[in-house]
């Protein structure tokens, strides 16, 4: 189970990558986020979000068109 | 502010030209997303684009003049012939379409948008020239607005690692 999970199903670009930013502060360091979202673009966002931020996309799964993201926290 | 920024953060500066419902997304959704994202963002604000700092937004769109604007009507994308988005009350009835439709599809108000930015301590500069252009005052704005000119734009943006025209 992830420290915290945020379900953003429903929001578009870039709502899904906001709500994590700020999702992600309340998770201790090496803890793991989960997000589920329904924009397909957010696939391509989450990668980049974490390439970008030095965090780690720990999973990424797709199901009935929720998709779901673990991230660790391994940023400051 | 520069002088506070971390030295290996990346910074981002965009010029904001146009005020506009549809004109006003790019800015606000790559300035927020770029905050999110640890960059420094600095948004200055510049002719049409001025209005998005007002504290009541009250944002239009018109489809005249816009060939590209097709919105979809019963499974299909229909634009407007200019003669007809001249009519009294054709913009008003887009921009209601347009709201439904930015509603309707989880795509963030102007408004959420806008706070988003101030949360996340984007800089947002207002253009002085086009506040004394078309007489504007500051207290009309939101709080946290600076003022400054193209110099103080230029001086953010020799040091920006991204710099946009919108």
């Amino acid at each position: 189970m992830a420290d915290v999970t945020l379900d953003a199903k429903g929001l578009n670009c870039p709502l899904p990558i906001l709500r994590a930013r700020k999702a992600l502060k309340d998770v201790p360091r090496d803890g793991t986020l989960e997000i589920l979202t329904t924009d397909p673009g957010s696939v391509a966002d989450f990668a980049a979000f974490c390439h970008t931020t030095g965090n780690t996309l720990a999973e990424q799964s797709t199901e009935a068109g929720v998709y779901r993201f673990v991230i660790r926290r391994t940023s400051a | 502010m520069s002088a506070q920024t971390a030295s290996n953060q990346k910074t981002m500066s965009i010029i904001v030209t146009k005020g506009s419902l549809d004109w006003a997304y790019p800015p606000f959704i790559l300035a927020t997303t770029a905050a999110a994202m640890g960059v420094d963002v600095t948004m200055f604000f510049t002719f049409y684009g001025l209005p998005l700092l007002l504290k009541t937004l009250d944002l239009q769109v018109t489809p005249l003049g816009n060939a590209a604007m097709k919105m979809p009507v019963m499974g299909m994308h229909m634009g407007m012939p200019n003669v007809v988005s001249m009519l009294p009350g054709v913009d008003a009835a887009a921009t209601v379409m347009m709201k439904n439709l930015i509603r309707k599809k989880g795509v963030a108000s102007i408004e959420e948008l806008r706070d988003l930015a101030v949360e996340a301590d984007v800089h947002l500069i207002a253009c002085q020239m086009t506040m004394d252009l078309f007489e504007y005052d500051v207290k009309d704005m939101i709080d946290g607005v600076k003022l400054g000119g193209a110099a103080t734009y230029i001086e953010k943006a020799l040091t920006a690692n991204i710099n946009l025209f919108i």
